[in-house]
């Protein structure tokens, strides 16, 4: 087992994910022990993220399955490609093929729809399987999902059971919308992700915005950090940063302070709800803009 | 400070620590346990403080499983390893010891929590459907169980909740209570099933049925999304003024909670606390130390508008939804203004489906919502009802199936 999670982190640094210790250390004992990992943080704070770098890094396929409310089965493992069943049906009418052939021509691997799941294990090289907002999806899908990720076998009853080629790398990301089944929990190893700090931020923003000016990058990531301490619906994450950075950029703004209606007009990178727009007014943009700046 | 090099040496630690995660409430298996082993026998040699760092985090990610034991792992990890690195062995036999504190009962909750482990089992009663049901008991049963007992009950469920006086009507009160909460539950629960027709065409089964008929589909199978169960949030007030109905509404609240997992309950008095958890949980001891966290306060004064700021802020976003049913439970004398009561309702309101407000004085004769507070809130409920009987709890059915 490689635990050098400092080498870890420089190579994710590399790929433009900067991780903190704890976060690499989980990383690299998910990779060691070929155990699932459970990301839980914010909303914003580059979950998703991470299981993009780490596929880069390994140079492995990335393979995402976002989970909704009423996710099955039949959208997540595999699905007979039913209308090309049909259609075979109909042309071995004519030729006269035994129902037998038939069925077990239509009922073969070329008919079947692999979707991510049985995708994931059925790869040569091992992917990175994103399993994204574990906790949109119902319980029953998480019970589902227990098996799949103990076993790392699919059973079609058509077919038989499909057994892995290759172990994804297991990557899954929580909101907190529901509270996840201990069972799973026991399944994964464990990351909370919070807000970055000031340096961390800052280091992002320059590895996402390599052309930015040092000193417009620190303004605003120290604006941001303010702007998290007050009282707001929905808390600004990261990639509202990195939208908003971008923005003064491009509109040419040096220091935050120099032009208040461009920087209040601006905010919309950040405020997402009408209450939040509404409770951050024109003052505590300055207030904000000038502990920024000083 | 030493941290035994090799699996071997470090074995024996490491059964030690885990033995003292558990014992602070974490659920740590034999896998982690082994994992925890090859970890430390992975990390390279060197200097102890080095050495700790990584261990350190790894165990971390390896043992914590949400986010409250990500936070306390850290003065866990320096509680046992730093000291038993420093004092030795007889310091780790006294820290091996350091259980939660076992917080003596307040009386509120002895109803409303499963007996102590001398005094029997530790099962909640009043929740499991009748055992001598057949095997296939369904959701009918439960939901007619439900039903008889409220007509067998009938006397009780009319009496005023203030009036039962004898320890065995409480008991029998407070039975009525749990078995209506389950009932209702049942009820509820049965919106799941789906119905017979449908809007999309079940192409998998199609298909496997028109394999009888030579590969035409005569036969079409549709499928319905069935529909969503409800979501249900208590917000139950504990406050001085609520005393004598307290105890009914939190056995009404367990009974909700046990086993449905899409129900949510809180209580407040000067402050909000998330329940559901103590509630649920079958080991009375820890079920104890989370509720007595609440107790602190209890029989005090009511800051209704600042609870629900609170619950807005901290909770809110991951409790409700679009199918979310909000029930607060409380006789809305606030000593905050009723301006921000109104501004806070207002704020719930945009979050859920259904406000309801459960008020045990409007089952009085003479009660009129006059209240500063009451009068504030009134605009922005939904439903605004009595629950001074257990009948008006088992009222609360029609409110749910209005969704």
């Amino acid at each position: 087992m490689d635990l050098d999670h400092k080498a870890l982190q420089a190579r994710l640094g590399g790929a433009g994910y900067v991780a903190e210790d704890a976060l690499a250390m989980a990383l690299c004992l998910s990779v060691g022990l070929q155990r699932p990992l459970l990301l839980e943080g914010e909303a914003g704070v580059g979950k998703t993220a991470v299981a993009k770098a780490l596929a880069e890094l390994q140079d492995a396929r990335l393979i995402r399955l976002q989970c909704y409310e009423g996710l099955d089965a039949g959208s997540t493992l595999y699905e007979w490609n039913y209308q090309r069943q049909l259609l075979a049906i109909k042309a071995h009418e004519r030729d006269g093929a035994s129902a037998a052939e038939v069925e077990s021509q239509i009922f073969s691997e070329a008919y079947l729809l692999r979707r991510p799941l049985l995708e994931a294990i059925s790869q040569d090289s091992p992917p990175v399987l994103l399993i994204d907002e574990i906790d949109r999806a119902d319980e029953e899908f998480e019970a589902f999902l227990l098996e799949i990720l103990s076993d790392f076998q699919v059973t079609v009853p058509e077919l038989g059971t499909i057994a892995a080629r290759s172990i994804p790398q297991v990557v899954l990301t929580s909101n907190g919308t529901r509270e996840l089944s201990d069972a799973l929990r026991r399944r994964c190893l464990y990351a909370w992700i919070d807000f970055p700090t000031a340096e961390k931020e800052l280091a992002i923003l320059q590895a996402r915005l390599p052309g930015i000016d040092a000193a417009l990058a620190g303004q605003a990531v120290r604006f941001v950090q303010g702007l998290r301490r007050e009282e707001l619906e929905k808390i600004p994450g990261i990639a509202e940063t990195l939208d908003w950075a971008a923005a003064l950029a491009g509109m040419a703004v040096d220091r935050l302070d120099s032009d208040p209606a461009a920087l209040q007009a601006s905010l919309i990178c950040l405020l997402k709800t009408r209450g939040d727009q509404q409770a951050v007014t024109r003052e505590v943009t300055a207030r904000l803009a000038g502990q920024a700046v000083g | 400070m030493t941290i035994a090099g090799g699996a071997g040496a470090g074995a024996a630690q490491v059964v030690g620590f885990v033995r003292h995660l558990r014992l602070n409430g974490f659920t740590v298996g034999l896998p982690e346990a082994e994992a925890a082993c090859r970890l430390l026998a992975a990390v390279a040699p060197g200097d102890g403080v080095q050495r700790l760092r990584p261990v350190r985090l790894g165990l971390r990610s390896l043992t914590a499983r949400n986010r409250s034991e990500w936070d306390r792992f850290d003065s866990l990890f320096d509680a046992w390893w730093l000291e038993h690195a420093r004092r030795g062995e007889r310091r780790r036999q006294r820290l091996r010891h350091v259980a939660p504190e076992r917080p003596r009962r307040p009386a509120i909750w002895n109803s409303a929590l499963p007996q102590d482990r001398e005094q029997g089992s530790a099962e909640a009663p009043g929740i499991e459907t009748a055992p001598d049901d057949e095997g296939g008991a369904d959701v009918e049963t439960g939901e007619r169980r439900g039903r008889l007992v409220a007509s067998r009950r009938a006397a009780l469920l009319r009496t005023d909740l203030r009036r039962f006086s004898t320890p065995e009507e409480v008991a029998e009160a407070e039975a009525v209570a749990l078995r209506l909460a389950a009932a209702l539950r049942y009820r509820l629960s049965r919106r799941r099933v789906a119905a017979r027709k449908g809007k999309r065409l079940d192409l998998r089964r199609t298909i496997r049925r028109s394999l009888g008929h030579g590969g035409e589909p005569l036969e079409l199978a549709w499928r319905r999304r069935p529909d969503r169960p409800v979501r249900i949030v208590v917000l139950l007030d504990v406050s001085g003024s609520m005393q004598v109905y307290a105890r009914f509404f939190l056995l009404f609240l367990r009974g909700l909670v046990v086993g449905w997992g899409q129900a949510d309950g809180y209580l407040f008095h000067t402050r909000l606390v998330r329940v559901t958890d103590a509630l649920r949980n079958r080991d009375p001891g820890r079920a104890l130390s989370q509720l007595s966290l609440t107790a602190q306060g209890f029989g005090g004064g009511t800051r209704i508008a600042g609870a629900l700021a609170d619950f807005n802020d901290r909770h809110a976003r991951h409790a409700l939804d679009s199918r979310t049913v909000v029930i607060v439970m409380s006789d809305g004398y606030d000593t905050d203004p009723p301006e921000a009561l109104g501004r806070e309702l207002a704020r719930l309101k945009r979050r859920a489906r259904r406000l309801v407000w459960l008020n045990p004085l409007l089952g009085w004769r003479d009660y009129r919502p006059v209240a500063r507070g009451m009068a504030a809130a009134l605009p922005h409920l939904d439903a605004f009802a009595a629950a001074n009987t257990l009948q008006s709890l088992a009222a609360l059915e029609a409110e749910f199936a209005r969704i």
